[in-house]
């Protein structure tokens, strides 16, 4: 075994060396030489939904819950929800949504952060519910680019084996 | 301001690691300024906006001390992708207080170091983990989301309101969208070509961007601005500092930030915050800002015109260094900051305002020069290092002031003629939190 890990002048060459040996030599157009090396990083958190709970709980239930404000004055409705109003900073209680509603803005990613890139393409859409004053935003499935529109009526599936994550649910055209 | 360096941006700078880069941005700004030398630098701001990119915590303090500024007093900054402008502003303020005479801002970002695919899952963990991230961690697929809405609302409601079929009015609403959006994208790189710290200068026809391979819909790569290794320096200090220094200073007379919820979703439905030359009436029918526009950059936008004086922006602005991560949001930022009214990004484009005159672009911009913005290429050709985006933008804003562009880039094409006041912007997640600076020329 060489001392001295293969020296290579393309970036993508040296990418395919440190996947394949561990260990490979750059060099740049200036004849300056860069030892690099692989060097694997991973890490399992430990995510807890805190306050949210409810709503990822609701979702393995198959309730799709937001919150509304508790103020009298205010009664603002998160389709996201959260625990305190965005709006006037007092507590919100859960409420259930309509599993009904129609798509304010839509996208097909053919790409994708690494971990969900074998899962292209896939529908993104946010959703807009009668009496909330927000968004959900969610996979919209079971049709394709060509399908999608604003205001086209989409309605919520639930995940019969729950993961707990927001996942969970998605939308379909609704029938 | 007194000077300014910064490294070419690139997609990888193996033989660099973040110290070095910085380094080298730092000799350059220094080299132009005989009268300035390390030990007239007070203390430091550094900015860099990811830990997961950087793989070394702390790397702020690593810059502090390869720079040989140690014990000088330093702050981290991260603000999302409006970091450089973020540390602009910090170094600016720390001045401003009275608390240091002369500030480093110094920023830098290594993204090489991971796969293009894994640099996109850390991008996307600036975004809420409960509720957005899991759905596909990627913010091409948020500033889809913003665009198809705003084409919906400007589009699809103006030209092409009397289209009876909604599925086929929006969609002629999205091939119009998107093929201005490709002429700004034209613009960016077609710039470029005479800025040799770009990471992508190229000749590009609106074909081709349309053409390019499809991100998300309708985003194509050629409107996204690509991830890149790169570091950028700006030096400011008060007046009476800056005299002893340079006979070139460029005066910061405005700083705005904004900010907005991180989650797309939440984004309320309300009236648009109005900058001095527009009327309510102007948008009586607008819920805003919705997913469509951001909030944050015309918050930061009213704070630094305020600051500075400015009613009218595209009369009292000669150019803007612009936050074009998408050129979709560019269009968008047109109408934040007031350089049209909010529908009439696309007008502007198809006009020509932001192109600059004398170039050839391959199509029509009749009022190209009115109002140039991305003259140096902005972020979709020059490159994103993040944490030496804001600061980048500085440097070209600095060098159009003090009208040395042409010794800088070794080609005079950019420099605008005789430009006295320009503004950078600087842009973090889908919107959630923005800059504004404004930067005029400081001398006679």
């Amino acid at each position: 075994m060489s001392a001295r890990p293969p020296t290579l002048t393309k970036f993508r060459d040296v990418q395919t060396e440190l996947e394949k040996s561990g260990a490979a030599i750059f060099r740049d157009s200036d004849g300056v030489e860069s030892l690099i090396i692989r060097y694997p990083y991973a890490i399992s958190y430990i995510h807890s939904y805190a306050e949210d709970t409810p709503f990822f709980l609701g979702l393995a239930e198959g309730r799709l819950r937001g919150s509304k404000c508790r103020r009298p004055k205010c009664k603002f409705v998160f389709a996201t929800p959260r625990s305190h109003c965005m709006v006037c900073g007092a507590p919100t209680e859960w409420i259930d949504l309509p599993t009904h509603g129609r798509v304010h803005s839509w996208t097909t990613c053919h790409f994708g952060g690494e971990a969900f890139l074998k899962e292209t393409p896939y529908n993104l859409a946010l959703v807009e519910f009668e009496g909330a004053g927000s968004l959900l935003l969610v996979r919209l499935k079971d049709c394709g680019e060509s399908d999608l529109f604003i205001g086209m009526r989409v309605e919520a599936r639930f995940e019969p084996n729950p993961k707990y994550s927001v996942t969970d649910v998605w939308f379909v055209p609704s029938a | 301001m007194v000077t300014g360096g910064l490294t070419k941006f690139a997609k990888a700078h193996p033989a660099m690691d973040f110290r070095l880069m910085v380094k080298r941005a730092y000799d350059y700004a220094l080299k132009g300024v005989p009268g300035l030398t390390a030990d007239r630098i007070d203390g430091t701001r550094i900015s860099y906006f990811s830990d997961h990119f950087a793989r070394q915590l702390k790397a702020a303090s690593m810059v502090q001390d390869y720079l040989g500024m140690n014990p000088k007093g330093s702050v981290r900054i991260e603000w999302g992708g409006a970091t450089g402008g973020e540390c602009f502003q910090a170094a600016y303020e720390a001045v401003a207080s009275g608390r240091m005479d002369v500030c480093l801002a110094a920023g830098f970002e290594t993204m090489s170091r991971v796969a293009t695919w894994k640099g996109n899952e850390f991008i996307a963990l600036a975004s809420d983990t409960n509720f957005d991230f899991p759905l596909g961690g990627f913010y091409t697929g948020y500033y889809a989301l913003m665009v198809v809405r705003h084409i919906y609302e400007y589009l699809r409601q103006g030209k092409y309101a009397d289209v009876k079929d909604e599925r086929e009015a929006q969609r002629l609403a999205i091939a119009e969208g998107s093929r201005i959006m490709s002429k700004v994208s034209v613009k960016n790189h077609r710039n470029a070509l005479h800025n040799p710290y770009a990471q992508y200068p190229k000749r590009l026809t609106v074909e081709d961007v349309l053409n390019s391979e499809m991100i998300s819909y309708p985003l194509t790569r050629e409107q996204i601005c690509t991830m890149s290794d790169g570091a950028a320096v700006a030096v400011l200090c008060t007046e009476e500092r800056a005299k002893e220094f340079t006979d070139r200073p460029v005066r910061i007379t405005g700083v705005g930030c904004g900010t907005d919820t991180m989650r797309l979703a939440d984004r309320p439905f309300g009236r648009v915050p109005l900058l001095p030359h527009e009327r309510a009436r102007d948008y009586e029918d607008l819920e805003y800002p919705g997913v469509h526009s951001f909030r944050a950059g015309r918050t930061a936008g009213i704070e630094a015109y305020r600051m500075a004086g400015i009613s009218r922006p595209t009369a009292e602005l000669d150019f803007i260094e612009l936050h074009d991560a998408y050129a979709s949001s560019e269009i968008q930022t047109y109408e934040d900051l007031g350089l049209c009214r909010y529908g009439e990004g696309y007008d502007f484009v198809e006009q020509g305002d932001p192109f600059l005159k004398g170039i050839d672009y391959g199509f029509s911009t009749p009022r190209a020069g009115t109002m140039p913005v991305n003259p140096s290429g902005g972020l979709i050709a020059c490159g994103h290092p993040v944490g030496a985006t804001g600061l980048m933008q500085g440097v070209f804003a600095f060098w159009q002031l003090q009208g040395t562009i042409g010794k800088h880039f070794g080609d005079p094409t950019l420099q605008l003629n005789n430009p006295r006041r320009g503004a950078i912007h600087s842009h973090a997640g889908t919107g959630s939190s923005v800059t504004v600076s404004i930067l005029e020329r400081g001398f006679r």
